[in-house]
């Protein structure tokens, strides 16, 4: 059977001749020779336009035969096999198609069913034609042949929509209980089917699952268990009671009590064993009790099943699947990961992918077990290059061309990064997203290259250079965000306090820019990050001169006369050097060819280019007073630099020099004094109705981890001091002890997790316990342990914040002292076995300080007093971050010269930090005279001593009007710092997106205005 | 959920093309040839499982199995098991086998209907049905014995006169 006869045309013609001949012998095929000419001259054709010819030519004849009078039924159902081969090959048969549901009215057996396989390819569920068929469908569903009955039933799973199936659904309900089981299997089947396309159409029938699972035959057994996987799926807790019948079935399958007959391969009805281990799997995820009763039958399963036949793997591998899925047992991952090993050291590339995957499953669900039996897994990953292990490079290496398995351990190293080996393991993924070409999985590779690095950057040089790199090869294929967020993060630095660091970081993007700039070919999106960041720090560090960034810009836009975008870029960040020329009190003198620009700009067909040009011009035009009151300055400039206007300039110069009061600022004062007595803040209408899913929708953010989401969180130091200072946002953990070793076995229930399991996945399942219900496949650790909606609060980033969060972190670190140790005295292999699965438990680092650094500025003591001020402020609470979004937009659906609501959102702002905010802005100037070099000043001081300072106030409500409105300017060029960034992308997001993007920004908005704080001392302090 | 059974041959033909959901016959192609473009260009010896998602759509992946001039794929969702599926095919190519002794591409062309019936009994409406060649084999004996039962009575005057015209 392994070789099928090869045939050539020779034979083929052969064949053809002795057809033609007449000679039937052997074949019995039983088509005429016309078919066979017709299969042969196709077989033949040269080229794709010889065969259409040919195929042209057949559905000419066809279309002309069908139609007579009197074709012999035998005839007919050739011509109905002709149209089915015609339309495989992608023509168009549909003319036939009234023919072939004629068919299906024929009394033959034959010709009925040749009739139900034709409509059955031929047509949807909606198709006009249906209707016809119906009424035959009703009637052959009742048929005394048992095969006409399951050729309707097959038609039935195709053809019959939610509109038609009431006019089916009591005859299949009958077929149910027929006396052939293969007739209850189909009918089983068939109900589904009415299942996906319906569910309501057949929830009062869902009882008749269960008890087909108890049905004589174990085919129909068997068949039962595909419904009841997808009822499964969709409500765990209504099945619960069936754990033990399932059991009872696995353990009887494997003991091969089922006949001789549903042997494959000498393995006991392996497909059915699949089927239950995937049941098992759900019902047991997170269940201890259930989990319990399953862990016999599933060590029972490790040990028969033949590791030797490939379904024999099918098996262990679903096994394997199901242990990391339930409540751990100990013994069953070590089996687990034994078979994992077994796995990844065969020489079949097929067991080595499901050997990495399930590698990468069991990393998941808990590192520690891991570690436990590193010696098992160690073997398989005899780490000779760092950490990782000579296959993995192996697969890797070009040499070997499998690319699933190379996906599949990319996915894996995805998994196990950590600061000690991100360089290699991004290095790697650069190299490979250049070599392929799928670009489909090309902007998948490069947007996880842009996480690790975002995390785990060892320097900053690497990670510019590895974004340049990035933004090279796949910058198109990116999700624009990840350009934003480049930019937001070039701008923020890292969170670090170390601003030295920060302005390092943008010197050495400079730098690097300007060195690629005159590349070309450069991706759009990576151009508009050059434009932008040359604008913003090209002259920061005083290293370059304005007129040779203008002079570098200028070309940008010559070379890149077709992109408008890119063009606007450049423009903006010409006038930005421009005003910091102008601010700082130098003359700025336009070369000629940015002049030229400039003249040729104010004539383009776009408007939002003139728009620029003339705001360039205008801006040129202002003496360094007037600059400088658009954009604050101080000493050391640093409000500008934090603070860059591409886009968003235009609202200002329309504010400060037309004389129209668009923010409606006259108002402000009137504003303030009903605030002061009382009244609610206003609050954008948009944000009334969302203001409660707003949590939500910040949670389903986070779900996804891997998307090219906005990213603000530092990323992980290299320094092993993280470790400790990152607080766990755990779920459960508070009402839990500190848990003094990482062995699993003592964790309790009210865990549901392994204290160290902190993975990053891991980490992200645990969170959206509330939400996963819903739409993930829960994890054990999603146990009915109390997940209290105060301690994942934190998790979303959430300005609220208990003290759980900050206690639980205080556990953690005692958790995590305590077992390093132990890593630091196992032998040399036990290290390396640490190091690679510490790879993965401190991916949980770096998830935790990406997530943590959240919660780390949440939870750092002026975050603390913010709370406290908050909770006495219950309405104002939300609105900090509520704010954000009508910012955004209204830039999205406002055109310029209206820009009313850009002012509200501040004076929401201004109501609910209040006026503490407003007088530390006042104080800003001073603040930054004070520390030259703290980049982070505008997101992160300002907000902070306005919150400290902020408790203080509280009491008295009464503000300084006029400072009030000496800021407002202020304040509202430093919500446009937030949100130019998203600016250009956001005409892209109009529409469906809209409110994610909102959402994004939202989170974006709520970060930024939170205090950050990645020291670990805060801690200290904190928990004393 | 099997989303699709296809067999091409190695010149990138289809031989057989089953969609468990619909789709348009120009879709169809399209997708033959981008499953085809695949295979092409996978080596020997090498895993025979590819992720689908840039064709199928996410969490889609295919596994394929070349015989001879023939290439087997079914492509499916995450809810099924890669090894097993690569067993499923076994098991349809042993029942086709056992079908028309010794099959060959031809057999396959030409008993387009044949195949599919045995397919039917294999996977029905995207899940599989019946996974033992041997019970397949018994049921494909019976439809057809059935069937020519059925047909005997009212085509043999006929069909004798007009079959090799």
């Amino acid at each position: 059977m392994e070789q099928l006869k090869t045939i050539g045309l020779e034979q083929l013609k052969t064949i053809g001749r002795e057809l033609a001949m007449g000679s039937q012998s052997g074949s019995g095929w039983g088509l005429s020779k016309e078919f066979l000419d017709l299969v042969k001259s196709i077989g033949e054709s040269r080229s794709k336009a010889e065969e259409d010819r040919i195929v042209l030519t057949e559905i000419e004849t066809l279309r002309k035969r069908i139609i007579e009078p009197d074709i012999p039924k035998r005839k007919m159902k050739e011509y109905i096999i002709r149209l089915l081969y015609i339309e495989m090959l992608g023509h168009d048969a549909s003319f036939g198609y009234i023919h072939a549901v004629k068919m299906t009215h024929d009394d033959s057996l034959l010709l009925k069913r040749t009739g139900y396989l034709a409509v059955t390819l031929f047509l949807n569920e909606d198709h006009d034609l249906i209707i016809l068929i119906v009424n035959t469908i009703q009637k052959d569903l009742k048929s005394d042949n048992f095969l006409v009955v399951s050729a309707a039933l097959t038609a039935v799973c195709k053809l019959i929509n939610e509109e038609t199936i009431p006019a089916v659904l009591p005859q299949v309900v009958e077929l149910l209980c027929h006396q052939k089981e293969a007739v209850r299997k189909k009918a089983i089947m068939a109900l589904h089917r009415f299942y996906q396309r319906s569910p309501g159409s057949v929830s009062h029938l869902v009882s008749n699952f269960r008890k087909r699972l108890c049905d004589n035959d174990p085919g129909v057994m068997g068949a039962t268990l595909c419904p009841l996987f997808d009822l499964i799926s969709s409500d765990v807790n209504a099945y619960k009671d069936l754990v033990i019948s399932f059991v009872n079935i696995l353990k009887q399958v494997a003991e091969r009590r089922l006949p001789k007959s549903y042997d494959y391969h000498q393995m006991p009805a392996p497909f059915i064993q699949i089927r239950l281990l995937k049941i098992l799997a759900l019902l047991g995820s997170g269940d201890k009790h259930a989990s319990e009763n399953m862990y016999t039958v599933l060590g029972d399963i490790f040990r028969k099943s033949d590791s030797s036949s490939n379904i024999g793997n099918a098996i262990l591998y679903q096994c394997i699947c199901c242990v990391s899925s339930i409540y751990p047992s100990t013994k069953l991952l070590d089996a687990a990961a034994e078979v994992t090993s077994k796995f990844l050291k065969s020489e079949s590339h097929n067991l080595k992918y499901m050997g990495v995957d399930a590698l990468g499953r069991l990393i998941r669900i808990n590192p520690d077990i891991a570690e436990e039996h590193q010696l098992a897994v160690i073997d398989c990953l005899e780490g000779t290059y760092d950490i990782l292990d000579i296959r993995f490079w192996k697969i890797i290496a070009n040499k070997d061309p499998d690319d699933t398995l190379k996906r599949k351990t990319f996915e894996l190293l995805y998994k196990m990064t950590k600061s000690s080996n991100v360089e290699v393991i991004v290095d790697r993924m650069i190299d490979y997203m250049i070599s392929i070409t799928d670009n489909h999985y090309k902007a998948e590779i490069a947007s996880r290259c842009v996480e690790l690095a975002e995390q785990f950057a060892p320097s900053n040089q690497w990670f510019i250079q590895t974004m340049n790199k990035v933004f090279e090869h796949a910058g198109d294929l990116v999700n624009v965000k990840v350009a934003h967020n480049l930019m937001r993060l070039i701008a923020e630095g890292f969170g670090e306090d170390d601003n030295g660091e920060d302005s390092q970081l943008r010197s050495s993007a400079v730098e690097s820019y300007l060195r690629i700039i005159g590349e070309p070919k450069l991706p759009s999106a990576f151009l508009q990050v050059i434009c932008w960041v040359l604008g913003e720090y090209g002259t920061a560090d005083e290293k370059y001169t304005a007129s040779y960034i203008t002079g570098k810009l200028c070309d940008v836009a010559d070379a890149h006369s077709s992109d408008d975008i890119v063009k606007g870029y450049a423009v903006t960040a010409i006038l930005k050097v421009c005003a910091f020329e102008i601010a700082a009190g130098r003359r700025v003198e336009l070369l000629a060819e940015c002049q030229s620009l400039i003249d040729e700009l104010s004539t383009s067909h776009s408007t939002d280019l003139q728009q620029r040009a003339y705001e360039l011009q205008a801006v040129l035009g202002l003496d360094a007073q007037a600059v400088e009151r658009i954009m604050p300055l101080d000493a050391s400039c640093e409000d500008i630099e934090v603070n860059p206007l591409p886009l968003m300039i235009m609202s200002f110069l329309d504010f400060v020099n037309v004389d129209i009061d668009k923010g409606l600022l006259f108002l402000s004062t009137y504003v303030q004094k009903s605030l002061e007595n009382g009244a609610k803040p206003y609050i954008p209408e948009q944000e009334r109705s969302g203001m409660l899913n707003i949590s939500d929708f910040r949670n389903e953010d986070q779900r996804e981890a891997s998307s090219p989401a906005l990213r603000f969180e530092a990323y992980e130091l290299p320094k092993p001091s993280v470790r400790a200072s990152s607080p766990v946002p755990h779920a459960s953990s508070t009402d839990l002890v500190p848990i003094p070793e990482p062995t699993y076995v003592k964790e309790l229930q009210a865990t549901s997790r392994p204290p160290a399991s902190d993975t990053g996945p891991m980490e992200l399942k645990l969170r959206l316990e509330g939400v996963q219900k819903k739409w993930g496949k829960p994890t054990y650790s999603s146990a009915p342990s109390a997940s209290t909606s105060s301690s994942q609060k934190p998790v979303n980033g959430v300005t609220q914040v208990d003290g759980m969060g900050t206690i639980s972190s205080q556990k953690h670190e005692v958790s995590y002292s305590s077992r390093r140790p132990q890593v630091e005295i196992s032998p040399e292999k036990q290290k390396l076995a640490a190091s690679i699965f510490g790879g993965s438990s401190s991916k949980t680092e770096r998830r935790l300080s990406s997530t943590g650094q959240k919660t780390a500025r949440v939870n750092s003591p002026a975050m603390k007093k913010s709370e406290v001020a908050s909770a006495e402020h219950p309405s104002e609470k939300a609105a900090p971050l509520q704010s954000p979004p009508p910012d955004l937009l209204d830039f999205e659906e406002q055109s310029v010269p209206n820009n009313t609501p850009s002012v509200d959102p501040f004076k929401q702002l201004e109501g609910l930090i209040g006026p503490d905010e407003v007088s530390s802005t006042n104080n800003h100037g001073a603040v930054g005279a004070n520390r030259p070099s703290d980049l982070l000043t505008l997101y992160d001081t300002p907000t902070t001593s306005g919150l400290s300072s902020s408790v203080a106030n509280l009491p008295q409500t009464s503000m300084d009007e006029t400072n009030l409105m000496s800021t407002l300017p202020n304040l509202s060029n430093k919500s446009i710092h937030g949100e130019n960034i998203g600016t250009h992308q956001a005409p892209l997001r109009k529409g469906p997106n809209l409110q994610d993007a909102l959402e994004k920004h939202a989170v974006a908005r709520q970060v930024g205005v939170t205090p950050s704080g990645k020291n670990p001392n805060l801690f200290k302090d904190l928990l004393g | 959920m099997i989303r699709a059974v296809m067999v091409i041959n190695t010149q990138g033909k289809p031989r057989l093309a089953k969609f468990y959901d619909f789709m348009p016959v120009e879709k169809q192609q399209e997708l033959i040839r981008s499953v085809f473009v695949v295979l092409c260009s996978r080596a020997e010896n090498l895993s025979n499982f590819v992720e689908a998602d840039s064709i199928f759509g996410p969490d889609t992946r295919l596994v394929y199995k070349h015989y001879a001039t023939l290439y087997f794929v079914f492509v499916f969702d995450d809810s099924e098991n890669e090894l097993a599926m690569l067993d499923l095919i076994q098991v349809f190519v042993e029942t086709l086998d056992k079908c028309f002794r010794n099959v060959c591409e031809l057999d396959i062309v030409f008993n387009f209907s044949k195949m599919h019936m045995v397919l039917n009994e294999i996977i029905f409406g995207g899940q599989v049905l019946e996974t033992s060649s041997t019970e397949v084999m018994k049921a494909v004996e019976e439809i057809t014995k059935l069937e020519k039962a059925s047909n005997a009575i009212s085509l043999v005057p006929r069909s004798v006169s007009s079959w090799q015209s």
